[in-house]
Protein backbone atom coordinates (compact mmCIF):
# COMPACT_ATOMS: atom_id res chain seq x y z
CA UNK A 1 0.00 0.00 0.00
CA UNK A 2 1.23 3.12 -1.05
CA UNK A 3 1.99 6.16 1.27
CA UNK A 4 -0.60 8.28 -0.52
CA UNK A 5 -3.40 5.85 0.23
CA UNK A 6 -2.64 5.11 3.85
CA UNK A 7 -2.66 9.02 3.96
CA UNK A 8 -6.28 9.04 2.71
CA UNK A 9 -7.44 6.10 4.09
CA UNK A 10 -6.17 7.19 7.56
CA UNK A 11 -7.96 10.57 7.27
CA UNK A 12 -11.27 8.78 5.95
CA UNK A 13 -11.39 7.35 9.44
CA UNK A 14 -10.20 10.54 11.30
CA UNK A 15 -13.33 11.90 9.40
CA UNK A 16 -15.91 9.25 10.15
CA UNK A 17 -14.73 9.18 14.15
CA UNK A 18 -15.50 13.03 14.00
CA UNK A 19 -18.70 12.56 12.06
CA UNK A 20 -19.80 9.53 14.40
CA UNK A 21 -18.82 11.16 17.48
CA UNK A 22 -20.74 14.89 17.17
CA UNK A 23 -23.60 13.21 15.48
CA UNK A 24 -23.58 10.66 18.83
CA UNK A 25 -22.99 13.96 21.44
CA UNK A 26 -25.12 15.82 19.87
CA UNK A 27 -28.11 12.74 19.91
CA UNK A 28 -27.28 12.28 23.13
CA UNK A 29 -27.57 16.38 24.59
CA UNK A 30 -31.26 16.14 22.54
CA UNK A 31 -32.37 12.60 23.70
CA UNK A 32 -32.31 14.68 26.97
CA UNK A 33 -34.20 17.00 26.14
CA UNK A 34 -36.68 15.04 24.09
CA UNK A 35 -36.64 12.47 27.24
CA UNK A 36 -37.75 15.32 29.22
CA UNK A 37 -40.09 16.58 26.86
CA UNK A 38 -41.98 13.55 26.20
CA UNK A 39 -41.89 12.54 29.94
CA UNK A 40 -43.47 15.82 30.67
CA UNK A 41 -46.12 15.31 27.99
CA UNK A 42 -46.88 11.74 29.45
CA UNK A 43 -47.28 13.37 32.74
CA UNK A 44 -49.14 16.42 31.02
CA UNK A 45 -47.43 19.22 31.28
CA UNK A 46 -44.73 21.25 28.97
CA UNK A 47 -41.18 20.12 30.02
CA UNK A 48 -38.79 22.37 29.51
CA UNK A 49 -39.81 25.18 27.73
CA UNK A 50 -37.55 28.39 28.90
CA UNK A 51 -34.17 28.39 27.39
CA UNK A 52 -35.24 29.18 23.52
CA UNK A 53 -37.71 28.28 21.80
CA UNK A 54 -39.48 24.64 22.72
CA UNK A 55 -36.97 24.66 25.00
CA UNK A 56 -34.27 24.03 21.97
CA UNK A 57 -31.03 25.38 23.85
CA UNK A 58 -31.77 23.68 27.11
CA UNK A 59 -29.28 20.84 26.39
CA UNK A 60 -26.50 23.98 25.86
CA UNK A 61 -27.93 25.23 28.88
CA UNK A 62 -27.12 22.41 30.89
CA UNK A 63 -23.89 21.46 29.07
CA UNK A 64 -22.70 25.27 30.64
CA UNK A 65 -24.13 24.96 33.88
CA UNK A 66 -22.47 21.35 34.37
CA UNK A 67 -18.83 22.89 33.23
CA UNK A 68 -18.85 25.64 35.78
CA UNK A 69 -20.24 24.01 38.19
CA UNK A 70 -17.58 22.80 41.11
CA UNK A 71 -16.10 19.70 40.92
CA UNK A 72 -16.28 18.35 44.15
CA UNK A 73 -14.22 15.22 45.35
CA UNK A 74 -15.34 13.92 49.14
CA UNK A 75 -12.61 14.22 51.75
CA UNK A 76 -12.61 10.41 52.29
CA UNK A 77 -12.96 9.34 48.38
CA UNK A 78 -10.56 7.09 46.74
CA UNK A 79 -9.46 9.89 44.57
CA UNK A 80 -7.98 8.74 41.46
CA UNK A 81 -10.42 5.75 41.08
CA UNK A 82 -13.28 8.39 41.98
CA UNK A 83 -12.08 10.84 38.85
CA UNK A 84 -11.41 8.36 36.19
CA UNK A 85 -14.70 6.09 37.13
CA UNK A 86 -17.05 8.26 35.17
CA UNK A 87 -14.47 8.10 31.76
CA UNK A 88 -14.99 4.44 31.75
CA UNK A 89 -18.48 5.06 32.04
CA UNK A 90 -18.50 7.44 28.84
CA UNK A 91 -15.66 5.95 26.88
CA UNK A 92 -16.73 2.32 26.82
CA UNK A 93 -20.27 3.62 25.37
CA UNK A 94 -18.87 5.75 22.77
CA UNK A 95 -16.04 2.53 22.19
CA UNK A 96 -19.28 0.37 21.40
CA UNK A 97 -20.58 2.68 18.41
CA UNK A 98 -17.07 1.88 16.52
CA UNK A 99 -18.49 -1.48 14.62
CA UNK A 100 -21.85 -0.54 14.02
CA UNK A 101 -22.24 -0.32 10.30
CA UNK A 102 -24.02 3.00 9.21
CA UNK A 103 -24.47 2.45 5.41
CA UNK A 104 -23.28 0.02 2.47
CA UNK A 105 -19.91 0.36 0.95
CA UNK A 106 -20.07 3.81 -1.11
CA UNK A 107 -17.59 3.95 -4.10
CA UNK A 108 -16.20 7.09 -4.14
CA UNK A 109 -13.52 8.69 -6.78
CA UNK A 110 -12.69 4.69 -7.31
CA UNK A 111 -12.45 3.90 -4.02
CA UNK A 112 -14.39 1.48 -1.94
CA UNK A 113 -15.39 3.69 1.31
CA UNK A 114 -17.09 1.11 4.07
CA UNK A 115 -19.52 3.05 6.46
CA UNK A 116 -18.89 1.71 9.72
CA UNK A 117 -15.88 2.55 11.43
CA UNK A 118 -14.08 -1.10 11.58
CA UNK A 119 -15.83 -4.15 10.30
CA UNK A 120 -14.91 -6.11 13.25
CA UNK A 121 -15.13 -10.14 12.55
CA UNK A 122 -15.92 -10.84 15.98
CA UNK A 123 -17.53 -7.08 16.19
CA UNK A 124 -20.34 -9.01 18.68
CA UNK A 125 -17.93 -10.26 21.39
CA UNK A 126 -16.60 -6.95 21.29
CA UNK A 127 -19.76 -5.05 22.01
CA UNK A 128 -20.05 -7.32 24.82
CA UNK A 129 -17.01 -6.87 26.34
CA UNK A 130 -17.49 -3.05 26.22
CA UNK A 131 -20.91 -2.90 27.66
CA UNK A 132 -19.44 -5.32 30.41
CA UNK A 133 -16.88 -2.90 30.91
CA UNK A 134 -18.72 -0.39 31.11
CA UNK A 135 -20.22 -1.63 34.68
CA UNK A 136 -16.73 -1.22 36.14
CA UNK A 137 -17.53 2.82 35.50
CA UNK A 138 -20.56 2.39 37.70
CA UNK A 139 -18.96 0.10 40.29
CA UNK A 140 -15.87 1.83 40.56
CA UNK A 141 -17.42 5.29 40.49
CA UNK A 142 -20.05 3.62 43.47
CA UNK A 143 -17.05 1.95 45.57
CA UNK A 144 -14.80 4.97 45.28
CA UNK A 145 -17.36 7.63 46.43
CA UNK A 146 -16.55 5.91 50.07
CA UNK A 147 -20.88 6.33 50.98
CA UNK A 148 -23.10 4.16 51.39
CA UNK A 149 -25.58 4.84 48.97
CA UNK A 150 -22.66 5.11 46.17
CA UNK A 151 -21.64 1.83 47.50
CA UNK A 152 -24.98 0.18 47.47
CA UNK A 153 -25.76 1.36 44.08
CA UNK A 154 -22.29 0.07 42.63
CA UNK A 155 -23.25 -3.55 44.09
CA UNK A 156 -26.44 -2.98 42.54
CA UNK A 157 -25.03 -2.05 39.20
CA UNK A 158 -22.75 -5.50 38.99
CA UNK A 159 -25.11 -7.32 40.34
CA UNK A 160 -27.50 -6.22 38.31
CA UNK A 161 -24.92 -6.79 35.11
CA UNK A 162 -24.60 -10.23 36.21
CA UNK A 163 -28.10 -11.12 35.94
CA UNK A 164 -28.36 -9.91 32.76
CA UNK A 165 -25.13 -10.03 30.65
CA UNK A 166 -25.69 -13.76 30.25
CA UNK A 167 -30.08 -13.39 29.04
CA UNK A 168 -27.88 -10.77 26.48
CA UNK A 169 -25.38 -12.60 24.83
CA UNK A 170 -27.44 -15.74 24.89
CA UNK A 171 -30.35 -13.82 23.16
CA UNK A 172 -27.69 -13.08 20.25
CA UNK A 173 -26.48 -16.40 19.68
CA UNK A 174 -29.96 -17.31 17.57
CA UNK A 175 -29.28 -13.83 15.40
CA UNK A 176 -25.59 -15.38 15.03
CA UNK A 177 -26.95 -18.50 13.85
CA UNK A 178 -29.10 -16.71 11.49
CA UNK A 179 -26.33 -14.74 10.06
CA UNK A 180 -23.45 -17.67 10.34
CA UNK A 181 -20.96 -14.47 11.52
CA UNK A 182 -20.10 -12.45 14.88
CA UNK A 183 -19.75 -9.49 12.14
CA UNK A 184 -22.40 -6.46 12.04
CA UNK A 185 -21.88 -5.79 8.98
CA UNK A 186 -22.53 -9.41 8.05
CA UNK A 187 -25.61 -9.87 10.24
CA UNK A 188 -26.97 -6.49 8.62
CA UNK A 189 -25.90 -8.29 4.99
CA UNK A 190 -27.68 -11.59 6.30
CA UNK A 191 -31.16 -9.23 6.77
CA UNK A 192 -31.27 -8.24 2.83
CA UNK A 193 -34.67 -9.88 2.40
CA UNK A 194 -36.13 -10.11 6.11
CA UNK A 195 -35.14 -8.64 9.41
CA UNK A 196 -34.62 -10.86 12.06
CA UNK A 197 -37.59 -9.39 14.68
CA UNK A 198 -39.79 -11.75 12.34
CA UNK A 199 -37.36 -15.04 12.35
CA UNK A 200 -36.71 -14.09 15.73
CA UNK A 201 -38.92 -12.42 18.32
CA UNK A 202 -38.51 -14.03 21.22
CA UNK A 203 -34.59 -13.22 20.56
CA UNK A 204 -35.80 -9.63 20.46
CA UNK A 205 -38.25 -9.23 23.21
CA UNK A 206 -35.41 -10.74 25.60
CA UNK A 207 -32.54 -8.78 24.32
CA UNK A 208 -34.82 -5.44 24.58
CA UNK A 209 -35.53 -6.01 28.11
CA UNK A 210 -31.63 -7.31 28.86
CA UNK A 211 -30.83 -3.74 27.55
CA UNK A 212 -32.92 -1.91 29.44
CA UNK A 213 -31.11 -3.22 32.31
CA UNK A 214 -27.88 -2.97 30.87
CA UNK A 215 -28.79 0.92 30.10
CA UNK A 216 -30.02 1.23 33.88
CA UNK A 217 -33.22 2.75 32.90
CA UNK A 218 -36.74 2.37 34.34
CA UNK A 219 -37.73 -0.50 35.29
CA UNK A 220 -34.80 -1.62 36.07
CA UNK A 221 -32.94 1.26 37.29
CA UNK A 222 -32.27 -0.16 40.48
CA UNK A 223 -27.93 1.03 40.91
CA UNK A 224 -29.23 4.49 40.39
CA UNK A 225 -32.47 4.24 42.42
CA UNK A 226 -33.81 7.95 43.55
CA UNK A 227 -35.37 7.29 45.94
CA UNK A 228 -34.05 4.76 47.52
CA UNK A 229 -30.54 5.44 46.76
CA UNK A 230 -30.64 9.24 46.25
CA UNK A 231 -29.12 8.64 42.76
CA UNK A 232 -27.15 5.55 43.68
CA UNK A 233 -23.56 5.86 42.44
CA UNK A 234 -22.96 8.98 41.30
CA UNK A 235 -24.60 10.48 44.20
CA UNK A 236 -21.28 12.07 45.47
CA UNK A 237 -20.82 13.47 42.26
CA UNK A 238 -20.83 16.70 40.25
CA UNK A 239 -20.45 19.26 38.14
CA UNK A 240 -18.70 17.70 34.11
CA UNK A 241 -18.27 14.52 36.37
CA UNK A 242 -21.68 13.65 36.79
CA UNK A 243 -22.02 15.14 33.30
CA UNK A 244 -20.13 12.06 32.34
CA UNK A 245 -22.16 9.66 33.70
CA UNK A 246 -25.26 11.37 32.31
CA UNK A 247 -23.63 11.47 28.84
CA UNK A 248 -22.60 7.43 29.12
CA UNK A 249 -26.01 6.51 29.90
CA UNK A 250 -27.29 8.56 27.11
CA UNK A 251 -24.87 7.30 24.00
CA UNK A 252 -25.55 3.74 25.77
CA UNK A 253 -28.88 4.45 25.21
CA UNK A 254 -28.38 5.26 21.33
CA UNK A 255 -26.33 2.36 21.34
CA UNK A 256 -28.21 -0.51 22.10
CA UNK A 257 -30.92 1.50 19.97
CA UNK A 258 -28.12 0.99 17.00
CA UNK A 259 -27.57 -2.47 18.64
CA UNK A 260 -31.22 -3.18 18.33
CA UNK A 261 -31.68 -1.61 15.21
CA UNK A 262 -28.65 -3.46 13.21
CA UNK A 263 -29.56 -7.25 14.98
CA UNK A 264 -33.26 -7.23 14.45
CA UNK A 265 -34.59 -4.29 12.50
CA UNK A 266 -32.28 -4.70 9.46
CA UNK A 267 -29.82 -1.77 10.20
CA UNK A 268 -29.48 0.82 7.86
CA UNK A 269 -31.53 -1.16 5.61
CA UNK A 270 -35.00 1.15 4.44
CA UNK A 271 -36.42 1.76 1.20
CA UNK A 272 -36.27 6.09 -0.50
CA UNK A 273 -33.79 7.08 2.69
CA UNK A 274 -30.32 7.12 2.70
CA UNK A 275 -29.13 4.38 4.65
CA UNK A 276 -27.23 6.74 7.98
CA UNK A 277 -30.68 7.98 8.58
CA UNK A 278 -32.63 4.60 8.30
CA UNK A 279 -30.58 3.58 11.35
CA UNK A 280 -30.63 7.03 12.48
CA UNK A 281 -34.58 6.58 12.63
CA UNK A 282 -34.30 3.53 14.01
CA UNK A 283 -32.59 4.07 16.66
CA UNK A 284 -34.26 6.86 17.30
CA UNK A 285 -37.69 4.84 17.55
CA UNK A 286 -36.45 2.34 19.77
CA UNK A 287 -34.58 5.33 22.46
CA UNK A 288 -38.74 6.65 21.94
CA UNK A 289 -39.71 3.34 22.95
CA UNK A 290 -37.31 3.37 25.82
CA UNK A 291 -38.85 6.85 26.99
CA UNK A 292 -42.29 5.86 27.04
CA UNK A 293 -41.43 2.57 29.41
CA UNK A 294 -39.89 4.97 31.43
CA UNK A 295 -43.00 7.22 31.59
CA UNK A 296 -45.09 4.14 32.39
CA UNK A 297 -43.39 1.30 34.11
CA UNK A 298 -42.48 1.67 38.11
CA UNK A 299 -39.08 0.07 39.59
CA UNK A 300 -38.59 -3.58 39.85
CA UNK A 301 -37.76 -4.54 43.40
CA UNK A 302 -34.01 -6.36 43.72
CA UNK A 303 -35.68 -9.80 44.04
CA UNK A 304 -38.01 -9.78 41.15
CA UNK A 305 -35.18 -8.07 38.77
CA UNK A 306 -33.15 -11.28 39.77
CA UNK A 307 -35.88 -13.88 39.28
CA UNK A 308 -36.67 -12.45 36.22
CA UNK A 309 -33.05 -12.52 34.84
CA UNK A 310 -32.36 -16.14 36.40
CA UNK A 311 -35.53 -17.82 36.16
CA UNK A 312 -37.63 -16.72 33.02
CA UNK A 313 -34.68 -14.94 30.36
CA UNK A 314 -32.19 -17.41 30.98
CA UNK A 315 -33.90 -20.15 30.26
CA UNK A 316 -36.31 -18.99 27.53
CA UNK A 317 -32.99 -18.07 25.41
CA UNK A 318 -31.47 -21.41 26.04
CA UNK A 319 -35.01 -22.71 24.78
CA UNK A 320 -34.90 -20.18 21.97
CA UNK A 321 -31.66 -21.23 20.48
CA UNK A 322 -32.41 -24.70 20.57
CA UNK A 323 -35.25 -24.13 18.52
CA UNK A 324 -33.25 -22.34 16.29
CA UNK A 325 -30.71 -24.84 15.80
CA UNK A 326 -33.64 -27.47 14.87
CA UNK A 327 -35.03 -25.08 12.62
CA UNK A 328 -32.04 -24.71 11.08
CA UNK A 329 -31.02 -27.98 10.83
CA UNK A 330 -34.54 -29.20 9.45
CA UNK B 1 -53.87 -6.97 42.32
CA UNK B 2 -50.75 -8.62 43.30
CA UNK B 3 -49.27 -10.87 40.24
CA UNK B 4 -46.74 -13.56 41.28
CA UNK B 5 -45.58 -15.29 38.78
CA UNK B 6 -43.12 -17.95 40.69
CA UNK B 7 -46.14 -18.96 43.49
CA UNK B 8 -49.08 -19.88 41.37
CA UNK B 9 -50.49 -22.72 40.78
CA UNK B 10 -49.86 -23.65 37.14
CA UNK B 11 -53.20 -23.20 36.19
CA UNK B 12 -53.66 -19.68 37.95
CA UNK B 13 -49.81 -18.83 36.61
CA UNK B 14 -51.92 -18.56 33.03
CA UNK B 15 -53.81 -16.17 34.19
CA UNK B 16 -51.74 -14.01 36.08
CA UNK B 17 -49.72 -13.59 33.02
CA UNK B 18 -52.70 -12.41 31.03
CA UNK B 19 -54.08 -10.68 34.29
CA UNK B 20 -49.98 -8.95 34.05
CA UNK B 21 -50.33 -8.52 30.46
CA UNK B 22 -53.24 -6.58 30.68
CA UNK B 23 -52.28 -4.30 33.13
CA UNK B 24 -49.05 -3.45 31.70
CA UNK B 25 -51.32 -2.46 28.25
CA UNK B 26 -53.53 -0.37 30.30
CA UNK B 27 -50.96 1.53 31.53
CA UNK B 28 -49.09 1.69 28.28
CA UNK B 29 -52.38 2.84 26.53
CA UNK B 30 -53.11 5.33 29.63
CA UNK B 31 -49.29 6.82 29.10
CA UNK B 32 -49.71 7.18 25.43
CA UNK B 33 -53.08 9.04 25.97
CA UNK B 34 -51.70 11.85 27.86
CA UNK B 35 -49.14 12.29 25.68
CA UNK B 36 -51.68 13.78 23.22
CA UNK B 37 -54.02 15.91 26.22
CA UNK B 38 -53.44 19.46 27.02
CA UNK B 39 -50.61 20.05 29.66
CA UNK B 40 -52.66 20.94 32.44
CA UNK B 41 -49.60 23.48 33.65
CA UNK B 42 -50.20 27.23 34.31
CA UNK B 43 -47.07 29.27 33.31
CA UNK B 44 -46.04 31.14 36.13
CA UNK B 45 -44.64 34.14 34.81
CA UNK B 46 -47.29 34.46 32.14
CA UNK B 47 -50.09 33.18 34.02
CA UNK B 48 -50.50 34.53 37.56
CA UNK B 49 -53.74 32.88 39.02
CA UNK B 50 -55.01 34.63 41.70
CA UNK B 51 -54.29 33.11 45.31
CA UNK B 52 -56.05 32.31 48.44
CA UNK B 53 -57.28 34.82 50.73
CA UNK B 54 -55.44 32.88 52.98
CA UNK B 55 -51.87 32.44 51.46
CA UNK B 56 -49.26 33.46 53.97
CA UNK B 57 -46.46 35.40 52.21
CA UNK B 58 -45.33 38.76 52.90
CA UNK B 59 -46.32 40.50 56.12
CA UNK B 60 -47.90 44.01 55.64
CA UNK B 61 -49.09 46.38 58.78
CA UNK B 62 -52.48 47.41 58.21
CA UNK B 63 -54.35 50.44 59.29
CA UNK B 64 -57.82 51.00 61.05
CA UNK B 65 -60.86 52.52 58.45
CA UNK B 66 -59.92 56.02 59.99
CA UNK B 67 -56.54 55.69 58.89
CA UNK B 68 -54.52 55.33 62.12
CA UNK B 69 -51.72 52.79 62.59
CA UNK B 70 -53.32 49.23 64.38
CA UNK B 71 -50.72 48.32 65.74
CA UNK B 72 -50.35 49.11 69.16
CA UNK B 73 -46.42 48.14 70.08
CA UNK B 74 -47.65 44.98 72.75
CA UNK B 75 -44.93 43.15 71.26
CA UNK B 76 -46.72 39.80 71.08
CA UNK B 77 -46.16 38.87 67.39
CA UNK B 78 -42.21 39.65 68.29
CA UNK B 79 -42.59 37.40 71.18
CA UNK B 80 -44.52 34.53 69.24
CA UNK B 81 -42.05 34.50 66.07
CA UNK B 82 -39.98 30.89 66.19
CA UNK B 83 -37.67 32.44 64.37
CA UNK B 84 -37.17 36.09 65.85
CA UNK B 85 -37.32 38.16 62.93
CA UNK B 86 -39.57 40.50 64.09
CA UNK B 87 -38.43 43.71 66.14
CA UNK B 88 -40.31 47.14 67.74
CA UNK B 89 -39.67 49.33 70.07
CA UNK B 90 -42.95 50.52 71.64
CA UNK B 91 -43.85 54.76 72.98
CA UNK B 92 -47.28 56.16 73.75
CA UNK B 93 -48.40 58.74 72.42
CA UNK B 94 -50.33 61.84 74.26
CA UNK B 95 -53.95 60.49 73.85
CA UNK B 96 -52.39 57.41 75.96
CA UNK B 97 -52.90 55.00 72.75
CA UNK B 98 -49.45 53.00 72.36
CA UNK B 99 -47.40 52.82 69.00
CA UNK B 100 -44.10 51.37 67.50
CA UNK B 101 -41.32 53.98 66.94
CA UNK B 102 -39.91 51.67 64.84
CA UNK B 103 -41.20 47.89 63.71
CA UNK B 104 -38.72 45.80 61.85
CA UNK B 105 -38.96 42.45 60.52
CA UNK B 106 -36.43 40.48 58.78
CA UNK B 107 -37.45 38.94 55.61
CA UNK B 108 -34.29 36.90 55.19
CA UNK B 109 -35.63 35.21 58.29
CA UNK B 110 -39.44 34.83 58.54
CA UNK B 111 -40.37 31.31 57.44
CA UNK B 112 -44.05 32.64 56.75
CA UNK B 113 -45.40 30.50 59.40
CA UNK B 114 -48.45 33.37 59.86
CA UNK B 115 -47.98 32.86 64.05
CA UNK B 116 -47.65 36.85 64.57
CA UNK B 117 -51.02 37.41 62.88
CA UNK B 118 -52.96 34.87 64.97
CA UNK B 119 -51.49 35.92 68.24
CA UNK B 120 -51.96 40.52 67.26
CA UNK B 121 -54.56 41.16 69.31
CA UNK B 122 -55.44 44.73 66.94
CA UNK B 123 -55.08 43.09 63.51
CA UNK B 124 -52.90 44.90 62.61
CA UNK B 125 -49.89 42.22 61.15
CA UNK B 126 -51.24 40.16 58.59
CA UNK B 127 -49.52 38.34 56.11
CA UNK B 128 -50.23 39.09 52.61
CA UNK B 129 -50.16 37.43 49.40
CA UNK B 130 -47.48 38.79 47.91
CA UNK B 131 -45.08 36.48 47.72
CA UNK B 132 -42.24 37.72 44.75
CA UNK B 133 -40.12 39.37 47.12
CA UNK B 134 -36.92 37.74 45.89
CA UNK B 135 -33.86 40.31 46.25
CA UNK B 136 -29.99 39.68 45.58
CA UNK B 137 -28.65 41.76 48.16
CA UNK B 138 -29.77 39.88 51.72
CA UNK B 139 -30.08 43.36 53.27
CA UNK B 140 -32.59 44.44 51.40
CA UNK B 141 -34.86 41.62 52.64
CA UNK B 142 -34.98 43.93 55.96
CA UNK B 143 -37.95 45.74 55.93
CA UNK B 144 -38.78 48.60 57.99
CA UNK B 145 -42.22 50.05 59.48
CA UNK B 146 -42.89 52.43 56.52
CA UNK B 147 -42.14 49.84 53.70
CA UNK B 148 -44.72 47.49 56.00
CA UNK B 149 -47.59 49.58 56.42
CA UNK B 150 -50.05 49.80 53.78
CA UNK B 151 -53.60 52.03 53.32
CA UNK B 152 -56.12 49.14 54.09
CA UNK B 153 -57.25 47.29 56.95
CA UNK B 154 -56.22 43.93 55.30
CA UNK B 155 -58.89 41.02 55.99
CA UNK B 156 -60.85 43.00 58.70
CA UNK B 157 -61.36 46.10 56.81
CA UNK B 158 -63.83 47.40 59.54
CA UNK B 159 -62.08 46.48 62.64
CA UNK B 160 -61.05 49.36 65.08
CA UNK B 161 -59.21 48.02 68.07
CA UNK B 162 -59.87 51.17 70.21
CA UNK B 163 -63.38 50.95 69.39
CA UNK B 164 -64.01 47.97 71.01
CA UNK B 165 -61.60 48.09 73.34
CA UNK B 166 -62.52 49.18 76.77
CA UNK B 167 -59.74 51.41 77.34
CA UNK B 168 -59.74 55.12 78.04
CA UNK B 169 -58.29 56.64 74.92
CA UNK B 170 -58.97 60.12 73.65
CA UNK B 171 -62.13 58.04 71.45
CA UNK B 172 -63.92 57.25 74.58
CA UNK B 173 -63.52 56.49 78.41
CA UNK B 174 -64.47 53.04 79.76
CA UNK B 175 -67.91 52.03 78.64
CA UNK B 176 -68.53 54.52 75.69
CA UNK B 177 -67.13 51.55 73.26
CA UNK B 178 -68.97 49.58 70.61
CA UNK B 179 -70.89 46.98 72.45
CA UNK B 180 -69.83 47.75 75.74
CA UNK B 181 -71.73 48.21 79.20
CA UNK B 182 -70.45 51.19 82.13
CA UNK B 183 -68.28 48.60 83.87
CA UNK B 184 -70.03 47.85 86.92
CA UNK B 185 -68.25 49.19 90.48
CA UNK B 186 -66.68 46.04 91.62
CA UNK B 187 -67.05 47.39 95.18
CA UNK B 188 -71.00 47.73 95.49
CA UNK B 189 -71.32 44.10 94.38
CA UNK B 190 -69.42 42.85 97.37
CA UNK B 191 -72.15 40.36 99.81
Amino acid sequence: MSFESWIIGFSLLVLKLGAVLVFLLLMAAYLVLVERKLLGRIQIRYGPNRAGKYGLLQPFADSIKMMVKEDIVPAAADRTLFLYAPAVVATTALLMFAVIPFGPDITLYGRTIPLVITDLNVGLLYIFALSSLGVYGAALGGWSSNSKYSLLGGIRAAAQMISYELALGLSLIPVVMQAGSFSLVEIVRAQADRPFILVEPVSFAVFFISSLAESKRIPFDLPEAENELGAGFHTEYSGMRFGLFFLGEYVHMQVLGALIAVFFLGGWRGPLLPAPLWLALKMVLVCLVMIWIRGTLPRLRYDQLMSLGWKILVPLTLINIVVTGARLLW
Amino acid sequence: MRVDLIDKEPSNRVQAFWEGTKAIAAGFATTLRHLFLRPITEEYPEVKRVLPARTRARIVLTRDPDGGERCVACYLCSGVCPVSCISMQSAEAPDGRRFAAWFRINFARCIYCGLCEEACPTSAIQLSSMFETCERDILTLVYEKEDLLVDHGGKDPDYNFYRHAGIVTAIGGKGDHIKEETPVNVRSNMP
